[in-house]
């Protein structure tokens, strides 16, 4: 299970990367699989304190922790108390992809637990009691699968034992359900026989009996967001609302550029302004030109100038009062995406300078082709406006140690990162998990951790860094823009004899290789690339070629995938279109037998899967009907972060060129789902999300962009938004998350969907670019 | 400076008069249900009732709401604690996903059921094109504003009170 997780984990192309850039943190690989189990016998309070919290903030901890007297911690994640409530801890960061609610659902179904009576506490940061806590990757579902059924096991097993123990009967006829052990006319609550549960050994974890799929009563139904309370009236659950005693308020306005400093400011008017404390000139951390090659664990911030008052509004009052003179002579981005563009409408005739993967030889298949195809894609820069500005608070201590409460994806590499800027120990550091309002990739990052903590360590109080909207446009780490020249061989018959791709993309050093952006296919050499659609095409070569650009970038909701998936499933529509083809059938005949490509038959792509799914979603939308006129349909399909997902999308296009997308059919398979009302949000919000992104862009002239709040960036309202139809199908398969994994195959859906109706092909994104609305 | 939050008085600085309700709310009354989103009144995180009138707290002046009934999501449920029907369908209908956009978003359908109590999708567009959710949970943010509908209408049908 160990080396499966890893692998799961270095397969992803964005997260490998950059989680072993901290070898020293403790990842699923570091944790003994016995670990958590080992806390046998630890009174509640125990634990409990290790997270309790300063002041009034995020109330429903504090409030919880203060009711649990006593109680059973049968593991690290169950502890059963007398009244026989049941806390379980959620391990990882909530970001709104439900992890609150869904990790502590798999605990619940193996211990049997009454699920009305289970308290879900975030947990603490502590990989070696939990293993590795962070939200990326759509992994927290596949890697905390095993681990947490067995918690629940173990806990249940032990409540057992000591049932069998006290009643003098064999722990095989004792049933568990609703957290009640009974045996003939015996009855327990688990409360009752939490004590004695403590005591006994526990369990080793080959010898624990897992559920079968069919005795599961709380896999797989509609349970309520464990917030869901809180959320709607108003509690303090996000990082913007933590309030620790003695905390000041502040923001920091930095160079408009990366490599420029603060030559001067009004800071002295600043200063003399309402509710202003001080003001004052942060020099930033880290090398300038690295700040491009994104590095969670990094001890780097942009260089700026901190206002710090007693209320945000106080300090945003000021921000607007500030004048700051830059030294721009150590600008080093200077990109501009117009430039970008001509370059790549040069390098498109040719293929690129390195070889990224190869399948047999395309190069007889053109000389020998009956037709021939060519096209080019272009996509612009996005941004993750996450609804939350990214918000941090520090406390720098006397006695030398660190408090931080973040939102953040990687809160370990936060610690991290923190502990490297103030050149400390990362053990005097605690960092506190807190809800996240929105992540999409952009929590991953930590520069806003180390931002507040070198404002606090250097005016010496715990400090609340508020980013403004316009502050986080400026400077996020960008969804990286890119283009991609197809090239495509057909047979006589229409059949799909072999494929080219020129994958124009950035790096900070224009060249190929490690260090490049996260959004590129996995860059792994010359060999048959892992990849749709190359991974089942006989004859296909990938190249890439990298301009030089400084502009940050990192992942934004299934990296890569997210425009990789739109620009391959367009082409092979326009390949099946120029065969005369039926697009669906060409499909399904590209993916050829049943079959597992990947080492792993649980995760890995599955030519059956990914054909089930295709034909579910094309069954669900009547594909092939006939549709008036001005309307269409469009079908595609894509394998991301260990998911199977199709998507059919109906839409109709006016003389405008305006884009209504009627319904969207959905067909999953993601293995067994654990929450389906989470789920099926999941999927809900990508159709949204997605369709939303095909209007939206930012633009980098001379290394800044040129938007800066939602009135240049018109995310989706609620207006137009379609019907859908989601299907999970019934899978043997292992589970994997929801964020992801129905994004990378929406866009192309829509697109095709578009062609279908006005015989227009999408080539750029936005497609105002090409004079559509959507 | 006097501000009458959910019903209850609260003495401010007369110095904080020019400052965005929004900020006042949160740092100074340590009401946080009411979030920040973009500070230009794009997003409606921020939204508040001003008797009973939806207002964008990020871009509306402390000073604009003194005299007034400020509700925030805070109060939305009545004195004893019993949900609006709405915070009941926004449970019941699992709406959020990251849940930052929410209060913001009830707090306008809460404003729409006042003066529309059986509102069309068309009517639910209107009303609800200013609040923006990043995470896409549109479908049951309509789906929780027809439910809550129906709630209220058969109350008052019955004349029990929730």
């Amino acid at each position: 299970m160990t080396q499966y997780d890893d692998d799961m984990l270095r397969n992803d192309p964005v997260l490998s990367r950059f989680l072993a850039v901290s070898d020293e943190t403790p990842r699923q690989k570091g944790v003994d699989r016995r670990g958590f189990m080992k806390l046998t016998g630890i009174a509640g309070g125990g634990l409990v304190l290790a997270f309790s919290l300063k002041g009034r903030m995020i109330g429903q901890a504090m409030a919880a922790d203060a009711e649990v007297a006593e109680g059973a911690q049968l593991n690290a994640f169950v502890q059963v108390r007398p009244d026989n409530t049941i806390r379980i801890y959620a391990k990882n960061p909530e970001i709104g992809q439900g992890v609150k609610t869904s990790l502590p659902q798999i605990v619940a179904e193996e211990l049997d637990a009454d699920w009305n009576t289970v308290h879900v506490e975030m947990a603490p940061l502590d990989a070696a009691r939990f293993g590795g806590q962070f939200s990326g990757g759509s992994l927290s579902i596949p890697m905390n699968w095993m681990p947490l059924r067995q918690a629940g096991a173990t806990a249940r097993t032990m409540l057992v034992a000591a049932a069998a123990e006290e009643w003098g009967v064999p722990a095989g006829e004792i049933k568990t359900g609703n957290s009640l052990l009974t045996h003939g006319d015996k009855t327990a609550t688990y409360g009752e026989m939490a004590a004695a549960a403590a005591k006994v050994p526990v369990p080793a974890a080959e010898t624990l009996k897992l559920k079968e799929r069919s005795e599961w009563t709380l896999m797989g139904k509609r349970l309520t967001g464990v917030d869901n309370h809180a959320l709607v009236t108003g509690q303090p659950l996000f990082g913007v609302d933590t309030v620790v005693p003695g905390m000041v308020y502040a923001n920091l306005t930095q160079a408009p550029q990366i490599g420029a400093k603060v030559k001067s400011a009004n800071l002295d008017h600043i200063k003399s302004l309402p509710g202003i404390e001080d003001a004052i000139i942060m020099e930033g951390a880290g090398d300038p030109g690295a700040f491009a090659s994104f590095n969670p664990a990094g001890a780097i911030y942009l260089p700026g100038v901190a206002i710090i008052g007693d209320s945000t509004g106080a300090v945003l009052a000021a921000k607007k009062e500030l004048k700051v003179e830059w030294d721009a002579s150590g600008v080093v981005n200077t990109d501009t995406w117009t430039e970008f563009v001509k370059q790549a409408n040069v390098l498109k005739a040719k293929e690129g300078d390195t070889v990224t993967g190869v399948a047999g030889d395309p190069d007889p298949a053109f000389s020998n082709a009956a037709k021939t195809l060519e096209s080019f894609y272009t996509f612009n820069f996005v941004t993750h406006a996450q609804l939350e500005p990214n918000n941090c608070t520090s406390w720098v201590k006397d006695d030398g140690t660190v408090e931080i409460w973040a939102p953040a994806q990687l809160p370990d590499q936060g610690a991290t990162a923190a502990a490297a800027l103030l050149g400390i120990d990362r053990s005097k550091v605690t960092l506190h998990m807190i809800r996240a309002g929105g992540g999409f990739g952009r929590r991953l990052a930590n520069e806003f951790v180390v931002e507040s903590t070198a404002i606090s360590a250097r005016i010496k109080k715990p400090v609340k860094l508020m980013r403004t909207r316009e502050d986080d446009t400026l400077h996020d780490f960008y969804r990286p823009g890119g283009f991609n020249a197809f090239k495509a061989a057909l047979d006589e018959n229409g059949k799909l004899l072999a494929w080219t791709d020129h994958f124009i993309s950035f790096s900070p050093t224009g060249k190929v290789g490690p260090g490049g952006p996260p959004g590129a296919p996995p860059q792994k050499g010359p060999r048959k690339p892992s990849y749709y659609p190359a991974n089942v095409l006989d004859n296909a070569r990938i190249t890439q070629t990298n301009l030089k650009s400084l502009t940050p970038t990192g992942p934004w909701r299934a990296p890569g995938d997210n425009t990789y998936g739109w620009v391959v499933n367009s082409f092979l529509h326009e390949v099946s279109t120029a065969a005369g083809r039926d697009h669906v059938e060409f499909m399904l005949e590209l993916l050829g037998d049943p079959r597992a490509l990947g080492p792993d038959a649980g995760h890995s792509f599955h030519t059956r899967r990914a054909a089930d799914v295709i034909k579910k979603a094309a069954d669900m939308a009547g594909w092939g009907r006939t549709v008036p006129k001005g309307t269409g349909l469009g079908a595609a399909f894509y394998y991301s972060h260990q998911g199977h997902v199709a998507h059919v999308a109906e839409v109709s296009v006016n003389a405008n060129k305006h884009v209504k997308v009627h319904k969207v059919w959905s067909a999953y398979d993601v293995g067994p789902i654990v929450n389906l009302s989470g789920a099926e949000n999941q999927a809900q919000g990508t159709v949204v999300d997605l369709i939303s992104t095909m209007m939206l862009e930012v633009n980098v002239v001379n290394g800044t962009m040129q938007e800066n709040n939602f009135h240049q960036y018109p995310m989706r309202r609620i207006m137009g938004t379609p019907e859908m139809e989601i299907v999970f199908l019934d899978s043997e398969f292992e589970p994997t998350g929801m964020g992801e994994p129905g994004v990378a195959s929406l866009t192309p859906a829509i697109t095709n969907a578009i062609f279908a109706a006005t015989g227009e092909r999408i080539r750029q994104l936005p497609i105002h670019h090409q004079g559509f609305r959507i | 400076m006097l501000l009458k939050v959910n019903g209850e008085e609260h003495v401010v600085d007369d110095s904080d008069a020019s400052m965005p309700l929004l900020w006042v709310l949160r740092d100074k009354l340590g009401k946080v249900g009411t979030k920040f989103g973009c500070g230009i009144g794009f997003c409606g995180a921020c939204t508040v009732h001003l008797d009973g009138q939806p207002v964008r707290s990020c871009s509306t002046l402390a000073t604009a709401a003194v005299g007034k009934d400020i509700t925030t999501i805070e109060g939305l449920a009545s004195a004893d604690g019993v949900l609006h029907p709405l915070q009941e369908a926004w449970i019941a209908l699992d709406v959020a996903q990251c849940g930052y956009c929410q209060a913001g978003q009830i707090m306008s359908a809460a404003a729409l059921l006042r003066r529309n109590p059986n509102p069309t999708d068309a009517d639910i567009d209107t009303a609800m094109a200013g609040n923006l959710c990043r995470c896409g949970t549109y479908v049951r943010i309509r789906q929780a504003i027809h439910t809550a509908a129906s709630k209220m209408a058969s109350v008052e049908k019955t004349g029990e009170h929730a």
